[in-house]
């Protein structure tokens, strides 16, 4: 993307002014998307997005600027303002050493700018025709396809040089179903850190009765129970509960702050036993899938809890650096436009014993979540909230009427002591974005059938 | 208000000139120079300075339309992207309605946001006001325990947009904000609470305010716990209610009432409210920072009115989704450079009632005053106005604020939260966002807790 001579000289003009430390990331994305709504393909777009972000770190502040600009001189320009924000002394200059590392072949087999458009238009007139075939009621189906390929390059004066290229191809379908209760809706997506050969692996026909059936369930729905009862959350329904609950507490910079319930508690028993909770970026195409992550660190595998004692936090290269240790590779960023943080890819709680159908005939009263929706969490107080998309009451050990929408909230801790059952069907979830501080990165998340002995469900029922 | 530096009209000319014959073209250029302050424990975490561009281009033919966007000036990235959007127009389902809007005779407002002194301001005191807001935090209550982060943030932003429906406006704006997030401890409680602050130069910021905020909101929770379940009267203040209307108004725009998507789509006429409401979209209110003399496609802004004594009265069209009802653009079209325009809420504005928040306070035998409001983004169906919301906030018992409550959620519908507002405070409220808000009492609404 940038000659390595360029690199080195961008990086020496980043220290002029007396920096520690400096790094260039360049990015080349680009984007197709295709909308099909109300039987319509109408929103057909594409972007191209290219730059550069330098980051200069002096003492305990860093200085950042980006240009869309990849000439020497816009990289030489961005990194004279990136060292005047971190400093404001005269520093000397280093002559900075880069190796490359191998880059690794991405087992991407179809990028998406080899596929004709039309091939992806069509997808999405299929799955509009599966949607309403499956039943009377379906009076609105939402189809969207989008890809993006992902170049970036990181270089920085410990001498790293690091390429990747990502490819992600995502497709959702979106119902509305007209009944006696009003409109329901109900919503599929599939997501893989993959190219188009996706659609080899799933039928978009498939996903779209599923999203389908899902709205024309929730048209007999009752009203969802109200107040603290037992929840079973069903296989790769749930991960966002652990992502919410305690995965961003488990972010360093955070915990650094104060602001995490985690702080200064690891080597001590934070879930129960039962529990084990890993981060891990190294999953094969999953949606948080990642080779290096924004730092140039390539990705791994780590455990968080293990068998309920929390063992690590995830760590980006600023706070790892602090506490002399090495980065998790959990530094990443939404685009060369910010800076990055820690932030998880794909988190997941691994499989216990129990077989599913006990945990629902061990619950007397309360409700089975088969798909969670969105959350978020306050990682000060572990306070969070997330919504059911499709959910059923239990009741005498038996999953019984479908429940309209509501939510669950809980404390992240709390909630982890209290999984109390924990399934041997391990699956993993659909994509999600994950946003902090004003960005979204990809992440996945999973999680076997699991019961939760308290939560608080938030229905209109009395 | 119009740029008198008019290179990006230029340029978004420039490229409309370029059509073919029987093309339609619409280009929108964005330039926008930002510094970000963030400040922690005393010293500067992060200072970051830096122009980003952004350019937009809608191509329709034969009724199709295609898009694409690049994050680039560059003349040969430009071309691509002219290329792409055309492209992309071939894979349209073709669509009488699809088409650029032609200036309809509306006179647009006078606004300028403009103001040079936020472009003088020095980096040292960019810095000085962060770190003071930080420090001021700290300093506010014995039971602040720490700050998350302090942030100054300005920048300045120009935005040009050229058509070949004879369209052609620049607009250029100043803005600064600040914001902090206190968390605060008692025993082995913790709380947090946020302050902000948004304004289009830096002395019109009001950095007591945002200090008071963000202390008051994290030591008033302290304590919380959850209560039983029941039903109760809700009050709601300005920044609360700014989300939830801001929600139903959402639901009033034409794509969602167009596509059966909203809970609203048959009832114009309809008393969809009590008579306590009136709700208007008005980006011609000058008090408010999101005032606009025009909409994402160039019409001239106009006030228009959703909700009059709680009669649905009518809905927000861009071109296309008016075109599609039958009638015209009411000059809704929101957008950035990275996506077609659609029908949005701009300035939500609603009528004040006649009493302070105090006065609505002291008639509310039983209820909850909500503070905060989580999982809005995931916990409102706008397609079935069914709603279930995790809250904070303080008990009302006799008229009077009583124990702070954690881990509840409100829930309902939209529809019957409408139907059971019983009042609207006095206390109208120009909030960041640009809405101007007032507290709101509803009645009967499910609370659940232990």
């Amino acid at each position: 993307m940038i000659d390595e001579q360029t690199l080195q000289r961008t990086l020496g003009a980043a220290l002029a002014t007396g920096g520690e430390w400096a790094e260039v990331f360049v990015e080349d994305r680009r984007h197709t998307g295709a909308v099909l709504d109300d039987g319509r393909i109408e929103d057909m777009s594409s972007g191209r997005d290219r730059g550069a972000g330098i980051r200069v770190v002096r003492g305990e502040t860093t200085g950042f600027a980006h240009t869309s600009d990849l000439s020497e001189q816009g990289l030489r320009l961005a990194a004279e303002a990136a060292a005047a924000a971190a400093s404001r002394g005269d520093g000397g200059t280093r002559a900075v050493d880069l190796t490359r590392q191998a880059a690794r072949p991405h087992g991407v087999r179809t990028l998406p700018e080899e596929v004709a458009k039309a091939a992806k238009v069509e997808l999405l007139g299929r799955a509009d025709e599966a949607a309403r075939a499956a039943g009377g009621e379906i009076t609105q189906v939402m189809a969207r396809y989008g890809d993006t390929r992902r170049r970036i390059l990181v270089a920085n004066t410990d001498g790293l040089l690091a390429e990747d290229d990502q490819v992600r191809t995502l497709f959702s379908v979106s119902c509305v179903a007209d009944g006696d209760t009003g409109l329901q809706t109900g919503r599929e997506s599939i997501g893989r850190t993959v190219g188009f050969e996706l659609f080899d692996a799933y039928d978009v026909e498939d996903l779209a009765r599923r999203a389908a059936r899902r709205a024309l369930t929730k048209l007999g729905a009752v009203p969802a129970p109200s107040g603290s009862m037992p929840v079973v959350i069903g296989k790769g329904g749930g991960g966002v509960l652990f992502h919410e609950a305690c995965g961003h507490g488990l972010e360093a910079d955070l915990v650094a702050k104060d602001a995490s319930v985690f702080a200064g508690r690891r080597g001590e028993l934070v879930a129960s036993p039962l529990v084990t909770l890993v981060d891990d970026g190294t999953m094969s195409e999953e949606w948080g899938a990642i080779a290096i992550d924004d730092e140039g660190r390539p990705a791994q595998r780590n455990v968080l809890i293990e068998h309920g004692v929390l063992t690590d936090y995830m760590w980006d290269h600023l706070r790892s650096r602090k506490e002399g240790r090495a980065s998790s590779g959990n530094g990443r960023r939404q685009s060369y436009q910010h800076l990055p943080m820690v932030r998880m890819t794909n988190t997941y709680i691994g499989n216990g014993t129990d077989a599913p159908d006990d945990i629902v005939a061990a619950t007397d009263r309360g409700v089975f979540v088969a798909q969670l929706g969105g959350g978020q969490v306050n990682t000060a107080t572990g306070d969070f909230v997330f919504g059911m998309t499709e959910a059923y009451l239990i009741e005498d050990g038996r999953i019984t009427a479908p429940i309209r929408d509501g939510n669950l909230i809980g404390n992240g801790p709390e909630v982890l002591r209290d999984i109390d059952m924990l399934g041997d069907d391990f699956e993993m979830g659909g994509p999600g974005t994950c946003g902090k501080d004003g960005q979204g990165v990809p992440v996945g998340d999973g999680t076997p059938t699991l019961r939760v002995a308290r939560l608080t469900v938030g229905g209109t029922a009395a | 208000m119009s740029d008198p530096d008019d290179s990006l009209l230029r340029l978004a000319r420039g490229l409309v000139e370029r059509a073919d014959a029987g093309e339609q073209l619409e280009v929108t250029i964005g330039e926008s120079r930002r510094t970000t302050v963030r400040v922690h424990g005393g010293e500067v975490e992060s200072f970051t300075s830096a122009t980003s561009h952004g350019a937009g281009i809608r191509v329709i033919r034969d009724g199709r339309e295609g898009f694409a966007h690049a994050g680039s000036l560059d003349p040969e990235v430009l071309d691509d992207t002219l290329a792409e959007a055309r492209d992309n127009a071939a894979f349209a389902t073709p669509d009488e309605h699809v088409g650029l809007v032609e200036p309809d005779g509306v006179v647009a407002i006078e606004v300028d946001h403009w103001r040079d002194e936020s472009l003088a301001m020095a980096e040292p005191d960019k810095i000085a006001r962060a770190v003071d807001l930080e420090r001021r935090v700290r300093a506010g209550d014995p039971r602040v325990r720490s700050v998350r982060t302090a942030i100054w943030s300005d920048g300045a932003s120009r935005v040009a947009l050229a058509s070949t429906a004879g369209l052609a406006l620049a607009t250029r704006g100043t803005s600064c904000s600040l914001s902090v997030s206190a968390i605060a401890g008692e025993g082995d409680d913790t709380a947090t609470g946020a302050g902000v602050d948004a304004a289009r130069a830096p002395g019109d910021l009001d950095d007591d305010a945002v200090v008071a905020d963000a202390v008051h909101r994290a030591t008033e929770l302290l304590g919380g716990r959850p209560v039983a379940s029941q039903r109760l009267t809700l009050v709601v203040e300005p920044r609360l209610a700014a989300m939830l209307l801001g929600i139903v108004a959402g639901t009033l725009t034409g794509d969602a009432v167009l596509k059966g998507r909203s809970p609203f789509a048959d009832r114009r006429g309809d008393a969809i409210a009590s008579p306590v409401l009136r709700l208007v979209d008005d980006p011609t209110d000058l008090r408010s920072l999101g005032a606009d003399s025009h909409d994402g496609e160039g019409l001239a802004t106009r006030r228009n009115v959703l909700v009059d004594d709680g009669v649905l009265r009518g809905f927000l069209y861009d071109g296309t989704t008016g075109r599609r009802a039958g009638t015209a653009s009411t000059a809704s079209a929101v957008r950035g450079s990275r996506s077609l325009p659609s029908p949005g809420v701009q300035v939500l504005v609603v009528e004040p009632g006649a009493r302070s928040a105090d006065e609505l306070l002291a008639d509310v035998e039983l209820g909850f005053a909500v503070r905060s409001f989580n999982g809005l983004h995931s916990g409102v169906n706008p397609v079935s106005g069914d709603f279930s919301v995790g809250a904070e906030g303080r008990m009302i018992r006799g008229g009077a604020l009583a124990e702070p409550v954690r881990e509840v959620t409100v829930a309902g519908s939209l529809q019957r939260m409408l139907l059971d507002l019983r009042e609207v405070g006095a206390d109208i409220e120009w909030l960041p966002s640009g809405a101007g808000m007032a507290s709101l009492v509803i009645d009967d609404v499910s609370l659940g807790g232990r």
